[in-house]
Parts: C-alpha cells; sequence; structure tokens
C-alpha cells in the first residue's frame, strides 16, 4: 500500500504526538479494523441506496399494498410504511439517509413487515447464532482434517491412496456446495434411510432447555449435523489440495534444509517450520471461504431446513419482507467482515512479518 | 485457371492446413495433462448435448401419467418424472440456457477484469490504490446474498441482465489476479518500450499485455464461468428467478414435487444434480490443460 499521508513538517515530524500517530496507524491491527469499519460503512450505504434507488421502491410498494388490501388512505398508508422502515419518507435522500444510519448506530434496524411490531435485531439475534455455530463448527472440522490430510500427503507422495485422495478432494472442491447437500439428503435421508432428516428439520429439538447441559449439547449437534456435514464436504477438497502443494512448495525452502541440518526433530520442524508456513496462504483463502460459505448457507439451510439466518432471510426474500432482508443481509456481511478480521489476526500471529513491517 | 487463381487457391488451401496444424497442436498440448483433456472432452460433450442434441432428441410434452417415476430403461434411458415426461429429453433441453449464461458472464466479468486490471496496474497511483482498496472491500460482501436481495429488487428474466449482474458482483477477484499479473509484466522491455513510444491504452493493454498472460486470462474465464453457475442454478433452486426449463428448474421441480419424501424420484432430482456436478467438473479440470496450453512454460517433458 502507497502511503498517502501528507509530508509533515520536520518539527511535527520530531513531536511525540506525530510519533504516537504514526504508531498506531500502521499498527496492522489497527488498518484491519478500520478497513472492517470503512467495508461496514460502505455495504450499507449500498444496500440503503439500492433499495431505494430501485425502480420499485419497496417502500412504494409497501404503501401501494397497504392501500390495495386494507384500504387505506395514501397518507395512513405512508405513515404506517415510514414507521415500519425507521425513516422519514418526506425527508429528502440524503436526510433519510443519515437518519437511517443514526437508527443504525442505536441497534436499530426498523420493524418487519410482516411480523408486525417484531424487531428486525430480535428475529436476527434468534437465527443468527444458529449460522454461526453450524458454518463454523464445519469451517473448523474441514480446515483440520483438511489442513492434517494435505500436508500428510505431501510426505507421503509415493502411498497408493495419495492419487485416489487427491481426486476425490479435487471432484468435491469442483463441485457447488448445495449439490454435496442434495447428494447427502437424497442419499444418506431418502433413498437409504439411514439418517432419520425428518426428525433433524429446524435447530433444536422443542422441549430440551437451552443451556451447557450434554442433552442440549447432543440435540443442537444432532440437528446440525447434516448442514457440518455439507459444509466439511464442501470446503475439504479446497484445503487438501492447498495445503499439499504449499507444503511442497515449503519443504523445498532452504531453511528446512538448515533446520534438519541443525538437527532439529522431525516433529519440530513439521510444526513449526513447515506447517506454520505451508498455512500462510490458507489463512487467507479461509477468509476469502468465509463469506462464500455463509452466502452458500441459505442454500444448504433450506435443503436441510434448519433454522439460521439464510433460512429465514428466504422467507423474507419470498415476502418481500424489506427491512427484514435489509437487516438480515446487513448482519450477514458484518459476520463476514468480523470472521475476515478474526483471520488477519491469525496470520499476523502466524507470521509477525506481517505486523512489524505493517505491508500488505 | 489462371495463374492468380491458382496462388489464390493454393494460399487458401495453406491457411486451412495451417488451421489444421494449429488445431492439432492444440488438442496435442490439451491432452499433456490427462485430467485437463477428460475435462475438455466432457465440455465438448456437453456443448453438443445442449447444442445438437434438441435438434435429436424430441421435447418432453407429452405428460403420461401410467408412467410416473420410471427407472431407467430403454425407452426412457434416464425415466421419467413426476409427470411422466422423459428425464433424458429435459436433460437434453435444459442445458443450452446454462451454457449460455456462463460464457456470457465469463465473456463480460474477464473483459471487465482485464479492462480495470491493466488500467489499474499500468497508470498506477490514485487509480490503483482506490481500485485496490475497493476490490477488497468488495471481496468480502457476500456475493450470493447480495444476489439473492438483488433478485427481489430487479426483474431478473432476461439472460443478459442476470450475466451483467453476476459479472459486476464478480469483478474484484478477477481484478486482483490479472493487476497483479500486469504488474509483472509491466517491467518487461517491449512492454516499456510501447508505453515509451506511446502508443497508446488500448494498443499496450490489448496487443502488448493480454497476449502475454492469456493463461491468466483462461483460468480467470472458467472461474467466472463457474461461479456463474452455481449462481444461477442457485438462484433458480432457490426460486428467485423465472426461468423456463433448465437444470435447475428441474431439481427445483423434483425438489418441490418431494424428492424428500419419495425413493421413487431420486431419478428425477439425481439427473439434474449429475449433469450439474459433471458440467462443473469438467470446466475446472478443463482450465488445468488450458493453463498449460497458454503458458508454455509449464509443460513439462
Amino acid at each position: 500500500m502507497s502511503s498517502t499521508t501528507a509530508v509533515p513538517t520536520t518539527a511535527l515530524k520530531r513531536s511525540p504526538v506525530w510519533h504516537w500517530i504514526r504508531r498506531v496507524t500502521s499498527n496492522f491491527l489497527v488498518r484491519r479494523l478500520a478497513k472492517a469499519l470503512f467495508t461496514i460503512w460502505f455495504v450499507t450505504s449500498l444496500i440503503f441506496f439500492l433499495v431505494r434507488l430501485m425502480p420499485s421502491n419497496p417502500v412504494e410498494v409497501y404503501i401501494n399494498e397497504l392501500i390495495m388490501y386494507y384500504s387505506l388512505t395514501y397518507a395512513e398508508a405512508r405513515d404506517q410504511a415510514a414507521s415500519l422502515f425507521a425513516i422519514d419518507l418526506d425527508a429528502p435522500l440524503y436526510q433519510q439517509y443519515f437518519e437511517y444510519m443514526g437508527q443504525l448506530l442505536h441497534g436499530n434496524l426498523g420493524t418487519s413487515l410482516r411480523s408486525p411490531g417484531t424487531p428486525v435485531m430480535e428475529i436476527i439475534v434468534t437465527f443468527l447464532p444458529w449460522t454461526i455455530f453450524s458454518v463454523g463448527i464445519g469451517l473448523l472440522v474441514s480446515f483440520t482434517l483438511g489442513v492434517g490430510l494435505g500436508m500428510l500427503m505431501a510426505y507421503k507422495r509415493e502411498v497408493f491412496w495419495e492419487p485416489i485422495l487427491s481426486g476425490i478432494a479435487s471432484v468435491l472442491s469442483s463441485i457447488p456446495s448445495y449439490i454435496i447437500g442434495i447428494v447427502l439428503l437424497v442419499y444418506l435421508g431418502v433413498y437409504w434411510g439411514l439418517v432419520p432428516i425428518h426428525q433433524m428439520r429446524g435447530s433444536r429439538s422443542p422441549g430440551i432447555p437451552p443451556g451447557f447441559t450434554p442433552a442440549f449439547i447432543a440435540d443442537i449437534f444432532f440437528h446440525a449435523a447434516m448442514p457440518i456435514a455439507t459444509y466439511v464436504l464442501a470446503t475439504i477438497g479446497t484445503w487438501i489440495l492447498s495445503m499439499k502443494s504449499s507444503t511442497m512448495s515449503t519443504l523445498g525452502e532452504d531453511y528446512i534444509t538448515v533446520a534438519r541440518a541443525r538437527g532439529l526433530s522431525e516433529a519440530r520442524i513439521t510444526t513449526a517450520y513447515v506447517g506454520r508456513n505451508a498455512m500462510l496462504p490458507l489463512v487467507t483463502e479461509l477468509a476469502i471461504n468465509l463469506g462464500f460459505v455463509v452466502g452458500g448457507s441459505i442454500l444448504i439451510e433450506n435443503i436441510f431446513v434448519y433454522q439460521g439466518i439464510g433460512f429465514r432471510l428466504l422467507q423474507a426474500l419470498n415476502t418481500r419482507d424489506y427491512p427484514l432482508m435489509q437487516g438480515i443481509f446487513l448482519m450477514i456481511t458484518v459476520s463476514v467482515i468480523f470472521s475476515n478480521l478474526l483471520a488477519d489476526f491469525i496470520y499476523s500471529w502466524l507470521d509477525p512479518r506481517i505486523r512489524i513491517g505493517g505491508g500488505e | 485457371m489462371t495463374e492468380a487463381t491458382v496462388r489464390d487457391t493454393r494460399t487458401t488451401l495453406n491457411r486451412i492446413g495451417g488451421l489444421f496444424l494449429a488445431f492439432g497442436a492444440f488438442l496435442k498440448n490439451m491432452s499433456r495433462n490427462k485430467i485437463g483433456f477428460v475435462g475438455f472432452l466432457m465440455f465438448i460433450g456437453f456443448v453438443l448435448l445442449t447444442t445438437v442434441g434438441p435438434k435429436l432428441v424430441p421435447e418432453a410434452n407429452r405428460a403420461d401419467l401410467t408412467a410416473i417415476y420410471q427407472p431407467p430403461s430403454r425407452e426412457h434411458p434416464m425415466g421419467t418424472d413426476s409427470q411422466g415426461k422423459d428425464i433424458w429429453a429435459q436433460i437434453v433441453h435444459g442445458g443450452l440456457d446454462i451454457l449460455e449464461m456462463a460464457l456470457l458472464t465469463g465473456v463480460i466479468s474477464t473483459f471487465i477484469g482485464i479492462t480495470l486490471g491493466s488500467l489499474s496496474a499500468l497508470i498506477g497511483g490514485r487509480l490503483d490504490s482506490f481500485l485496490t482498496t475497493l476490490a477488497d472491500v468488495w471481496l468480502t460482501i457476500p456475493r450470493f446474498p447480495l444476489l439473492a436481495v438483488l433478485a427481489t429488487l430487479i426483474q431478473l428474466k432476461s439472460m443478459l441482465t442476470l450475466a451483467l449482474i453476476l459479472s459486476v458482483l464478480s469483478w474484484a477477484g478477477l481484478y486482483r489476479a490479472i493487476r497483479a499479473q500486469v504488474f509483472s509484466l509491466k517491467e518487461r522491455d517491449y512492454v516499456e518500450a510501447a508505453i515509451g513510444l506511446d502508443m497508446g491504452m488500448r494498443h499496450i493493454i490489448f496487443s502488448e499485455v493480454m497476449p502475454n498472460m492469456m493463461s491468466y486470462i483462461a483460468i480467470s474465464f472458467t472461474f467466472a464461468m463457474t461461479a456463474a453457475i452455481y449462481a444461477q442454478v442457485g438462484l433458480v433452486f432457490l426460486g428467485l428467478v423465472p426461468l423456463t426449463r433448465n437444470w435447475g428448474v428441474m431439481i427445483n421441480l423434483a425438489w418441490t414435487q418431494g424428492a424428500i419424501f419419495f425413493r421413487d424420484s431420486v431419478y428425477f432430482i439425481m439427473m439434474p444434480v449429475t449433469a450439474i456436478a459433471l458440467f462443473q467438473l469438467s470446466i475446472v479440470w478443463m482450465s488445468r490443460s488450458l493453463e498449460e496450453v497458454f503458458n508454455p512454460r509449464l509443460r513439462s517433458g
């Protein structure tokens, strides 16, 4: 990144305040945090203007609907719409925008159109955790397994199962996640009847009180099992293939030879020298993959009727519940951005060069 | 025959021969990578199936309620659906949409990627840092939910609109890859010479830089294609895009008509699922060979 800061006068340059500012702004984590906040602002604005500048403005659509179905006058309908969307419709667009942003800072995303009186935030809070839980566990399992298998394959290239596993990984990484989900459901659930898919619907069984009890934990894993399995299968191929090629190129580095020459134990070389360095590109990939997997959760959760945020989003889309879908989309983006931030922190922990150098 | 016509015929013949030779060389290079070649053959198979196939196989218009959910037989090579329609005929007729859409999106997004990526790398400065930051931000936006939200705001009836939106949404990844590549090419003598001679941006981008990154462009193109198929079929499966008769619609139909309840409908849902999976696989595998064809340095042996 090129530095865009203006060249300061020498007096300012020497002052301790300037030094402090420089230290803060060049800090890797601070810059990442700033980027995350900027992204959230960007997405919010994008969605705000998209929704309002579209030819079929949802606010107008809703007003027309109220007039048609509830025979309200235009003014009444307009008032009701304005209160639901949490905006003042008479204000100019830029004022509406600042209003909306102000409400957002207070965590107010408006009210759902189809379940009147329910704040959008409340709906999100009930549905989002399930998605974070299932996608998080799925990615964690597939990343750990994939990295392990990929490394093993790079070490043992002459074993007979290596090309077989390679082929499977290549196939899995090319097929869309929802195709894998459908295949799992049709064969495991319907054709062979191995899995009780109908009981597994929803995100938890009624009657089991939430808490850190074995029964509850077993129950939520029972319900999330199929989505998790799908996320694992859909992403593991990428990890295996990337880790294999990354490990192979790391093994050829001079510092590995030097480490061997120094007589370090093979275990230490594998973890601290090969593993740590070979994993670097994968952490970046993980960050990119996250958004993709969370996005795909709309499809996966609907296939398995798992009541996460993706499932609720489709309902909102089908019923044209604009404040809700706007809010859900925003929260999905925010959670992806925060996981990206987490990936950045992991990266900077694995690779101190990033932290100290302050470069990309 | 005058001497001129003889010469003309000869040059024409030479040209045709040259084309054949070039095609032969292309095939030879394609076949260097075995998996890539298999993917290439599969892809050609799919192209033939979706373009020539509909002319040979009649459409499955006739519902036959006495023969619903039939397993594959001589009469119905892939069985029948919930209305007794032939699944094979539906598969043959339902692929052109997806293929056209994927190619269209590939062309548009590759064009956007090349233009922005090269401009950014060649001009540099403010434009470059602006586009890089924007791409960084753009990449973190979950694309599929945004697309789903857009599908309710815009009528995605025409294929061109959908392709345009898909391309605009996926510009950032291609932009990044191509920008990095142009940055490394920029330092080469011939590009510096062209810049020094002030040959114009269009000439520099499309005649000097682009031919030297054909492998990247080919890969980007296939990436854009697979992403387009993923998004299109996904949207159709969720019922958010009204498109007539393609593999995605078939899955949607099989789904809504109870593929999760009846063991019998396994062929109805698995045939389009398999078609999409194999089609994606063929494109991904083909890209490996394309990489070798356009990047001679990668060729082994």
